[in-house]
């Protein structure tokens, strides 16, 4: 059982919340993350560690509703517990090798790269933010990032903050310049692709943060697995982090939908929603 | 002397038809009448081979004669000097490759069902409620990681011992593949859940949720503790690296017995999704894939088909578990090799095999199979479930240099199960590979001795 200490709404659907769980606190790294279960009849569910305190014992994780059990965790205030919570998984960001480096977050992906951002300031080479989002409400952590960030950079796809267009358009603008030797791209499997995509034109080193579909976490079931340079990986205990121009976006894409028909299934019994 | 015959008593089973729909025990097990038959079956050999069947040397005709004598607690107390888990090991050890296959009457009128009564017993033994042993305490401490076989096994070794000791899980729940693998139809998770709380009840502390090698390191384990035991299982699902094997609708038997077994995912309104094929095929012939095959059709399949590219005789399966699959209709294609899977818009439809021939006996006796030319056929599936064994898992290794590891990934021990880092032991399948539940639970306890010796506990 571990408690939700503290919890805020960023965006529409999308909480933050602090979670306590002191070993995983004191023993975590940017790029890593965590499963958690909200109660006992629970499934287990991944999410990226977005910041995290030693001292304080706790956990930060961002949240959007996307399912059942991302509408269920929605359901719990502060004070309330969750069933599980187990971390950190997953290797941690090694971007020591770089020194002009380009972080670009899309949606729900923009906190996570925050550890990241932070982590970088922290060692004196701070790094470019590139964040995007559909409109100004779902751009989140922005005074974090005006802390953190090199450069701060907003695309909003309505142009409600920033540039309007997409974070690739920001990303080109700034390869043009020769601005980076490595960027690191964390979102939408789409919006990741279509990051790599670019930077391979330029033959810029591109990190990615894969979240596919996983079960345990440590390396048991395979249901995370991704093609990564004609081999299959595990994004749990090989990665979540993986370059970005090795990987068969194709089919990673396709395996996310491997439980779309199910899912939609049980949202609507919790929610009463047809679709 | 002439044997008098009589004839082995079977066990009682759930009819095929409707076991094959329901997750309910196939076998029903003795009542106290037929195991006490049984029992009486035993010739009691003098030089008793069965027991030079046995892993961990049970010994066998001396519980035996306790049972046939209605003493069941003191045949009880027999198994349990040797083996932890009777009422496990009773339904899941390939007890016709092990002590029934020494047993003098396999040939004449069939072995003594061993497995049959160590069954009984193991459930009789967990019906009695626990006495409460006064163990004086030792004031060491031994971390655990896994709460598989070896690692209850060992936890309760010590635990007798008056060692204190605390088992580090990674899942939520503790038992390893005896909860996420075997399926419940074959062993009913409330006999692993009462054997856990036995050893709560004993004083065990079990931190789940803890993955060592990144909730907690192996150092810290080792500062906190006078020795540690790692029992973290076989590891990695292995693929084929065939084409088609990331199709969607393709997935590892681990995956999909996890899903169903731990995470529930057969019940209706179960939060974990789990795909439901109606033609599913089946890559392998061990338990795990027999497991998988007939889980499959339990979830709903209308044909369920074990592709595997040995013979019948090579199937590594149990003896019981194949006969089992068969009276549920489950469908073999033998010496047949999948070389690709196909697929459309991302999800499997078919699988394509070629037929193969036995060649000659490789370095380990088995006949190597070779695939004969132009003989590929098709098989229509929307699910192919893959079981082919698992590679050892990297993560506590990668955590932890010093542990130094064998050429295919296995943890390295010594004659005492002691790893290359002084006061870290280990065993079951991350040391040899997947093997047996018994393998696993002799060297959880071998390796608890081996603990208390340096402990200089008595
Ligand atoms: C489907 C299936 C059917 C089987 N059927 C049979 C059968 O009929 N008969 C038979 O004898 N054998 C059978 N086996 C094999 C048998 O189950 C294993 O050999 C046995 O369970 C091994 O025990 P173990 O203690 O070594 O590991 P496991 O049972 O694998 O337990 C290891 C535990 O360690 C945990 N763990 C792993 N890494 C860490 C970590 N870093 N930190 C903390 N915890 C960790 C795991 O979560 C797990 O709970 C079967 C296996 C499977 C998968
Ligand atoms: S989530 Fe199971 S192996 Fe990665």
């Amino acid at each position: 059982m571990n408690q939700i200490v503290k919890k805020r709404a960023l965006a529409p659907k999308v909480n933050e919340y602090v979670i306590s769980a002191l070993r995983v606190a004191t023993h975590c790294r940017p790029g890593q993350f965590i499963i958690l279960r909200v109660d006992e009849e629970g499934e287990r569910i991944p999410f990226t560690i977005c910041d995290y305190s030693a001292d304080e014992g706790t956990v930060t994780i961002l949240v959007q509703e996307v399912g059942y059990s991302t509408a269920l965790l929605a359901q719990k205030g502060e004070g309330d517990y969750i069933a599980d919570f187990v971390g950190p998984l997953g290797k941690a960001t090694d971007l020591s090798e770089y020194n002009r480096i380009a972080l670009v977050g899309g949606g729900i992906g923009s906190a996570v790269i925050y550890p990241q951002a932070k982590f970088l300031r922290a060692i004196g080479k701070p790094a470019d933010v590139i964040l995007g989002a559909r409109n100004e409400q779902l751009l989140m952590y922005l005074d974090e990032f005006d802390r953190s960030a090199n450069n701060l950079y907003l695309a909003t796809d309505d142009g409600s903050r920033g540039v309007k267009g997409f974070v690739t358009d920001v990303l080109k603008k700034r390869l043009d310049e020769n601005a980076y030797d490595c960027v690191m791209a964390v979102g939408p499997m789409g919006m990741m692709r279509a990051v790599c995509a670019l930077t391979k034109e330029y033959g810029v080193k591109t990190v990615v943060s894969m979240n596919p579909i996983m079960v345990d976490g440590t390396g048991m079931c395979g249901g995370c697995r991704l093609t990564v340079g004609g081999k299959t990986k595990y994004a749990c205990v090989d990665g979540p982090e993986f370059d970005g121009h090795e990987i068969d976006w194709e089919t990673a894409m396709s395996r996310l939908g491997a439980y779309r028909e199910q899912e939609k299934e049980h949202a609507c019994r919790l929610t009463g929603e047809r679709r | 002397m002439a044997i008098e015959r009589k004839r082995r008593n079977a066990i009682p089973e759930q009819d095929a038809t409707i076991r094959s729909k329901n997750f309910d025990e196939v076998a029903l097990g003795f009542d106290e009448k037929v195991a006490i038959d049984e029992a009486s079956r035993c010739l009691n050999c003098k030089n008793a081979p069965c027991m030079k069947g046995c892993p961990v040397g049970v010994r066998i005709p001396e519980f035996l004669a306790k049972v046939r004598e209605g003493k069941f607690s003191e045949a009880g107390e027999i198994i349990k000097s040797t083996n932890s888990l009777p009422s496990v090991c009773g339904r899941v050890c390939p007890q016709e490759e092990q002590c029934e296959k020494m047993c003098v009457r396999v040939k004449i009128d069939g072995a003594v069902s061993i497995g049959g009564v160590e069954r009984f017993i193991g459930d009789y033994m967990l019906s009695l409620p626990s006495e409460n042993k006064e163990v004086i305490k030792t004031g060491k401490k031994v971390a655990v990681v896994g709460s598989g076989p070896s690692g209850l096994t060992c936890a309760a070794q010590l635990a007798q011992k008056g060692v204190e000791v605390t088992v580090y899980e990674a899942f939520h729940k503790t038992g390893g593949v005896l909860v996420y693998g075997i399926p419940e139809f074959r062993l009913p998770k409330r006999l692993v859940g009462a054997e856990v709380d036995k050893l709560k009840e004993w004083g065990v502390k079990f931190e789940l949720n803890t993955v060592v090698g990144k909730t907690i390191t192996i150092d810290e384990l080792l500062e906190q503790n006078d020795a540690v035991f790692i029992g973290s299982g076989a590891g990695l699902p292995m693929f084929m690296g065939i084409e088609g094997e990331n199709l969607n609708g393709v997935l590892s038997a681990n995956e999909y017995l996890t899903r169903i077994n731990l995470m529930r995912a057969y019940e209706s309104g179960s939060a974990t999704p789990v795909q439901r094929g109606k033609n599913v095929a089946v890559i392998g012939a061990g338990n795990v894939a027999m497991d998988a095959a007939r889980t499959a059709l339990r979830m709903g399949a209308d044909e369920v088909t074990v592709i595997y590219r040995r013979g019948r005789e090579e199937m590594p399966a149990r003896a019981e578990e194949i006969k089992h699959a068969e009276q549920e209709g489950i469908k073999f294609r033998l010496l047949s090799n999948p070389v690709r899977i196909l697929g459309e818009n991302g999800k499997v439809n078919a699988i394509e095999c070629v037929k193969m021939q036995l060649g000659e006996p490789d370095a380990s006796g088995r006949r190597t199979p070779v695939a004969v030319e132009n003989s590929e056929f098709i098989l229509p599936a929307d699910m192919v479930i893959v079981a082919l064994g698992t590679s050892p898992n990297p993560l506590i290794k990668d955590s932890f240099d010093a542990l130094e590891t064998g050429k295919k990934g296995t943890l390295i021990v010594d004659e005492s199960l002691m790893t290359s880092v002084d006061g870290v032991y280990a065993g079951g399948d991350a040391v040899t590979g997947a093997a047996t539940v018994i393998l696993a639970m002799g060297a959880g306890r071998k390796a608890a001795q081996s603990i208390l010796d340096r402990l200089g506990v008595k």
